[in-house]
């Protein structure tokens, strides 16, 4: 019993670190109908410019992880300026391809420039742990659960309530409706990427005492994030996350109770399975098709 | 210009539309044919990787150029068709049974991934065609008693009608080329076909083919399965070529890969897989020609802009040392990926006709022909 409540904690934060992956997904196709394939590599860039400022720098943590997501914030506006914008409308596939290419270059400069060790970020959490009778909680998984659910509610509040929230969710609709409403909708998906970017960098600064910061950890994280999203229902916000935590959970129980090789295949055999049964996830909507 | 009056249907499916393909393609492929005779051992090589990754990428088209379903996972297909020509090659089944054997496999799988891709579409096929390379990945990596897992199965060379075709020998090369044309041939005659039709059709109107009595998934799963068939055939050459294969050889990387093939070529035209392949695979090379020439050339070039040689040093020790930078592969990639979306989204065969055009109605030529149209209307959730 005591193994499996262990068990579900890590799985949870992992899967909460999924969940905000998953979330900069579902942000940035819930504004523009894009599926940003490098978001697990923003989320490896957030990691690493944390690591510069707090780990080479000697920065607060606090101050080197508001630094993080301001640089990765306007690193994402001109990812969406450069690569995004000029084929916006295009058929999702070029999109889809653009971003892929982005990904790729994002892991390759990474590892030129950070080069391919792995790194580890000291948090103020890294070193307690939490007892509860017999249980034992490390902090680092605590901190990674407790942000990730301030995260999801102001972004779900945002979206519902503000009225920026409301204009990205008109252009995702229609964004020449939108724009004929008034809506600009060129800065509105450039506050959308700058947004998906900040939170996969809260994702990539939490993940640091977890799993450690490398190149290609955005690729293995990203793509496991998928399945997070899917099993929300694309285009859901608390959908990613619970979806995400889902998968974390599936895939630290697999780990745990099934034969070794059963960790790395369960949540894509989860996914497919959604995808089979429920296609539209879990929180989506499902859309009749129209001519 | 030319101009051809088509007066019938047969005249529009016409493989040969007027005299000069057949003799453009003739030349060309009499170049192919002498071209052991003329080459580097190192150049032939890299030919028969042209080859194969062009097979792969006429499936690919088949697929997701000309029934519009995207596929990232089509290293699995390849991987299957590797697999099943290393395993019953340790039989000592002949290579022509074991080369269908694992194209009929691989197209089964296909077939079986096609129905349940069946109510998928755009992103969500993507990521279920990407969850399956994954499960076969790891199934590769832990079925030890067939593909010995992690360790890698030995690919004995080639005995065909009681001959050793050695992987390096023009022999070889001949296969794999003809491997190539047949598939090509076979696809060019699929597209005019009723089946080809009603795959173009799903492409550009799933809704619309359906309602002029086209059986959109019976069709789907058709197009998965010759596509995936085709990539196991290439699998087989893929074998052989390498002699050794392994888990770790079929990733994600080169599904991605694939896709470059068909994004770079074009998407449109069977042309695309063949230029595709074609700068996909001289990439290495040119990285090695960056790697060991560069330095020097940009070195020289500066010294003779009247650099002082010890800054021309310094610029040399510069360039060779981003030249040899580990992952200038993958940025190289990328920057390709995206380029070519934003600034060539018709590929190197669209540029070819751009250019072409140009010349025919030379003084006339407009840019506009071929641009693309914009959709800020509909959202693809609600289509």
């Amino acid at each position: 019993m005591l193994d499996f409540v262990q068990q579900l904690v890590s799985g949870i934060a992992l899967g909460c670190v999924y969940g905000l992956i998953a979330l900069g997904f579902v942000l940035v196709y819930k504004a523009t109908e894009v599926v940003n394939f490098a978001q697990g590599d923003l989320m490896m860039l957030g990691g690493f410019f944390a690591f510069t400022f707090i780990g080479m720098l000697g920065l607060n943590y606090w101050v080197g992880f508001a630094g993080a997501v301001i640089c990765m914030a306007l690193f994402g506006m001109l990812a969406e300026r450069i690569v995004v914008r000029p084929i916006l409308g295009y058929p999702q596939f070029s999109i889809i391809m653009a971003t892929i290419g982005l990904g790729y270059f994002l892991r390759s400069v990474a590892g030129m420039i950070w080069g391919t060790d792995d790194f580890k970020i000291d948090t103020p959490f890294s070193q307690g742990v939490l007892r509860i009778g017999s249980l034992v909680l490390a902090y680092d998984k605590l901190s990674v659960i407790a942000a990730t659910i301030i995260l999801c509610a102001l972004l779900y509040l945002f979206f519902n309530r503000t009225t920026l929230g409301t204009a990205m969710r008109a252009s995702s609709e229609n964004m020449l409706a939108a724009y004929y409403m008034g809506i600009p909708v060129k800065r509105v998906v450039s506050i959308v990427w700058a947004i998906s970017a900040a939170v996969a960098t809260c994702a990539g600064v939490l993940l640091a005492p977890i799993t450690f910061i490398h190149s290609n950890v955005g690729l293995v994280l990203g793509l496991k994030a998928f399945p997070a999203a899917v099993l929300g229902g694309f285009g859901s916000i608390p959908g990613a996350v619970v979806g995400g935590v889902l998968i974390g959970v599936i895939e630290s129980m697999a780990g745990f109770y099934l034969p070794q090789g059963w960790k790395d295949v369960a949540p894509y055999i989860v996914l497919l399975a959604v995808l089979l049964l429920k296609p539209e996830g879990l929180f989506g909507l499902h859309v009749r098709k129209k001519v | 210009m030319r101009f051809l009056f088509k007066t019938d249907y047969e005249d529009d499916i016409r493989l040969f539309p007027h005299s000069g393909y057949v003799y453009s393609y003739g030349l060309l492929l009499a170049v192919l044919l002498i071209a052991p005779y003329v080459l580097s051992s190192y150049l032939m090589s890299q030919l028969v990787f042209v080859c194969i990754y062009a097979t792969v990428g006429v499936g690919l088209l088949i697929l997701t150029g000309f029934t519009g379903q995207a596929s990232l996972g089509h290293a699995a297909f390849l991987a299957i068709g590797a697999y099943t020509a290393a395993y019953l090659q340790q039989f000592n089944v002949p290579f022509p049974v074991y080369f269908l054997a694992a194209g009929l496999l691989t197209g089964l799988v296909g077939a079986l991934v096609g129905f349940p891709a069946l109510r998928l579409q755009g992103i969500y096929l993507v990521i279920a065609t990407i969850s399956f390379a994954f499960i076969v990945e790891e199934i590769m990596a832990r079925w030890e008693s067939v593909t010995h897992g992690n360790e890698g199965m030995r690919v004995k060379t080639m005995q065909l009608f009681g001959t050793t075709v050695s992987r390096d020998g023009p022999t070889f090369y001949y296969l794999c080329l003809a491997v190539l044309v047949l598939t090509i041939v076979g696809t060019l005659n699929l597209l005019r076909s009723p089946t080809g039709r009603a795959f173009v059709a799903i492409r550009d109107s799933e809704t619309a083919a359906r309602s002029m009595g086209i059986n959109v998934a019976l069709y789907k799963v058709k197009s998965f399965a010759i596509s995936a068939g085709i990539t196991g055939f290439a699998g087989v050459l893929f074998a052989h070529k390498l002699s050794f294969i392994s888990p770790e050889m079929f990733t994600l990387q080169l599904s991605i890969e694939f896709i470059i093939v068909i994004l770079i070529g074009g998407t449109f035209s069977l042309h695309g897989a063949v230029l595709g392949a074609i700068f996909l695979v001289m990439i290495d090379p040119f990285l090695t020609y960056l790697k060991d020439d560069m330095p020097g050339v940009i070195a020289g070039v500066a010294a003779t802009l009247g650099a002082g040689t010890e800054r021309a040093g310094h610029i040399q020790d510069a360039v060779a040392a981003f030249a040899s930078a580990n992952g200038l592969k993958g940025a190289i990639y990328g920057v390709i990926i995206v380029v070519f979306v934003l600034f060539e989204p018709l590929g190197l065969y669209g540029r070819w006709l751009k250019i072409k055009l140009f010349f025919q109605l030379f003084p006339l030529y407009k840019r506009a022909t071929f641009k693309r149209q914009k959709i800020y209307v509909k959202s693809e959730r609600n289509r």
